[in-house]
C-alpha cells in the first residue's frame, strides 16, 4: 500500500513558540491526513468533526502534491485554497508533505474579551471559532 | 388543552456538503425516513414516531451549519398572535412570512432571526402522514426500522452572543420555561440557558459565545441506555466520526452519545432526563462545576465538544 510521510514543520497557534513539533506520521493510500494521524495515536493537528465542516483541523501545505474534496467555504476561502490551505480531514497526500498547522481548538482560549484573538493567523478569513472562556478571568 | 402556544420543535434545516453521503447518514445510520424531495434538491425526513410530514430538511451548500429551526404552534390564531407580539417586542429581526407549500405539506411559516443570530420559524399546519401504524389498535413500533431509529427530533443546542435577548424572546414572548442555566463569575453572568415549551428538560438550549447563528447539535430521542450503547456500535460499524460518549449529562440528566454527519454537523442521540412542569424550580450550575454539568462521568471540560461548531 502506498503511504506518504507527513511532516509538521510549524504550528501557528502553538502554546509556545519553542514548543517541540510532533513526530512525522504516515498517511496511507486513500485515507485523509487526519485519519493517518489519528489511527496510530499521533498528535499535532486538532481533531474536530472530521467532515470538512468545522475547520479546527485547518493546515497549509508548504511542499508536496495533494488533492482535496469539498470543504466548508466558511472555513477555507477560495483564495486560501489557492495558497495551499485545506482541512486535514479533506486532504489526501499524493507525495510526502510538509504542512503548517493553522487550526486551533479551545487551548488557545480567547481571554481578552469577545473579539477575535490577536495571535490568530492573519491570512485567514475563515478561522475556526475557539471556545470563549473570557468569563473565567 | 393544557399544553398551548408553541407545541414542539417541528423541524431543523441543515446545510450539507454532499447530499448523497448525507442522505445515507440520516437514513441508514441515524435511521430517519425520507418523505420528500423538492425541485431545489432539498431532502425532507422524519423520525418514525413523528406523525408530521418532516422534521429534518437537508440542503446541499458550500458550508455546513443550520439554516433555521421551526416550531409547531397550536393554531393559526396563535401563529398570528405570536407574529404580532414578536414584532412588537423588538427582540427579533428580519421578520417575514414564508408561503404555504414552500416546504412540501407545510402551511405558511412566520420567520424571524433571534438576537443570537439564529433563524427561527413558527407554523401551525403540517400534514400528518402517520407513524406507520394504525391509530386504532396499533402496534408499539413499526416493522423495518433501520439504524439507530430515534422516535423523534427532540432539540437543538445553539451558540450565539446576545443570549439575554434570545432568552427574553423565548421566555417572555413565546412562553418557554427556563429549566437549567449555567452562570459564571461573581456577576452570575448566564452563559448557557436550557428552555422548554413543553415538559421536557429542554426543547432548545443556547451557549453564550462571541458569534452569531452557530449550530452545536441537533438531537434525537432513543428509548433507553441500551439503545444509546447500540448507537455507539452503529457509529463504529459505519465508520462515523465519533465526538464523545456513550456518557451521561449532569444538565438534563440525559444518557447520550455525540457524533458528526458527513459534513461535520453534530448529531446527538439520547435517552432519559426528567419531566419538567412549568412550576419546577430552575436548576443552576456554576462555571467552576461546568465539567460535571456537561459530562457527569468524566467531570472535566472537553475541548472538542465545546469548540467544534458549524
Amino acid at each position: 500500500m502506498i503511504s506518504h510521510r507527513i511532516r509538521i514543520v510549524a504550528i501557528v497557534n502553538a502554546d509556545s513558540a519553542t514548543a517541540v513539533l510532533p513526530p512525522d506520521f504516515e498517511a496511507q493510500g486513500e485515507e485523509h491526513l487526519l485519519r493517518g494521524m489519528e489511527r496510530l495515536g499521533r498528535r499535532g493537528i486538532p481533531v474536530g468533526c472530521r467532515g470538512g465542516g468545522c475547520g479546527v483541523c485547518k493546515v497549509q501545505v508548504l511542499a508536496g502534491d495533494y488533492r482535496t474534496i469539498k470543504m466548508s467555504r466558511d472555513c477555507v476561502s477560495s483564495a486560501e485554497e489557492a495558497q495551499g490551505y485545506a482541512l486535514a480531514c479533506r486532504l489526501y497526500a499524493e507525495s510526502d508533505l510538509d504542512i503548517r498547522v493553522v487550526g486551533q481548538m479551545s487551548r488557545a482560549f480567547n481571554r481578552t474579551g469577545l473579539g477575535p484573538s490577536a495571535d490568530r493567523d492573519p491570512v485567514s478569513a475563515g478561522n475556526p471559532p475557539a471556545f470563549d472562556m473570557s468569563w473565567r478571568k | 388543552m393544557a399544553l398551548t402556544g408553541v407545541l414542539r420543535p417541528g423541524h431543523v434545516a441543515l446545510r450539507v456538503l454532499d447530499m448523497s453521503a448525507s442522505v445515507h447518514h440520516y437514513t441508514h445510520v441515524l435511521g430517519l425516513l425520507e418523505t420528500a424531495r423538492d425541485a431545489q434538491g432539498r431532502v425532507f425526513l422524519k423520525a418514525w414516531d413523528e406523525h408530521d410530514h418532516h422534521s429534518v430538511v437537508l440542503r446541499e451548500a458550500d458550508s455546513a451549519g443550520m439554516d433555521y429551526m421551526g416550531w409547531r404552534v397550536d393554531s393559526n390564531a396563535t401563529l398570528e398572535r405570536f407574529a404580532r407580539e414578536i414584532e412588537a417586542s423588538g427582540l427579533a429581526t428580519d421578520l417575514g412570512w414564508i408561503a404555504a407549500g414552500e416546504h412540501p405539506n407545510c402551511g405558511r411559516r412566520f420567520r424571524f432571526t433571534t438576537a443570537t443570530g439564529h433563524v427561527m420559524e413558527l407554523y401551525a399546519e403540517k400534514d400528518k402522514i402517520g407513524n406507520g401504524m394504525p391509530l386504532i389498535n396499533p402496534e408499539i413500533y413499526p416493522d423495518g426500522l433501520v439504524g439507530m431509529a430515534p422516535s423523534r427530533f427532540d432539540h437543538c443546542l445553539l451558540y450565539g452572543d446576545d443570549l439575554d435577548n434570545t432568552m427574553k424572546l423565548f421566555i417572555e414572548i413565546l412562553g418557554f420555561t427556563l429549566t437549567e442555566q449555567v452562570v459564571a463569575g461573581p456577576d452570575k453572568l448566564v452563559i448557557s440557558a436550557f428552555m422548554t415549551c413543553s415538559n421536557k428538560p429542554h426543547d432548545v438550549a443556547f451557549i453564550r459565545q462571541p458569534c452569531k447563528g452557530k449550530f452545536h447539535h441537533a438531537s434525537f430521542l432513543l428509548d433507553n441506555w441500551g439503545e444509546v450503547l447500540k448507537a455507539a456500535d452503529i457509529i463504529s460499524r459505519n465508520r462515523v466520526s465519533l465526538d464523545i460518549g456513550p456518557t451521561r449529562h449532569g444538565i438534563t440528566r440525559g444518557e447520550t452519545i455525540y457524533f458528526f454527519d458527513p459534513s461535520g454537523n453534530r448529531n446527538e442521540v439520547f435517552s432519559g432526563g426528567y419531566i419538567s412542569y412549568p412550576d419546577r424550580p430552575a436548576l443552576t450550575w456554576t462555571d467552576d462545576e461546568l465539567g460535571r454539568a456537561i459530562f457527569y462521568h468524566d467531570r472535566k471540560l472537553n475541548e472538542a465538544f465545546l469548540s467544534v461548531v458549524t
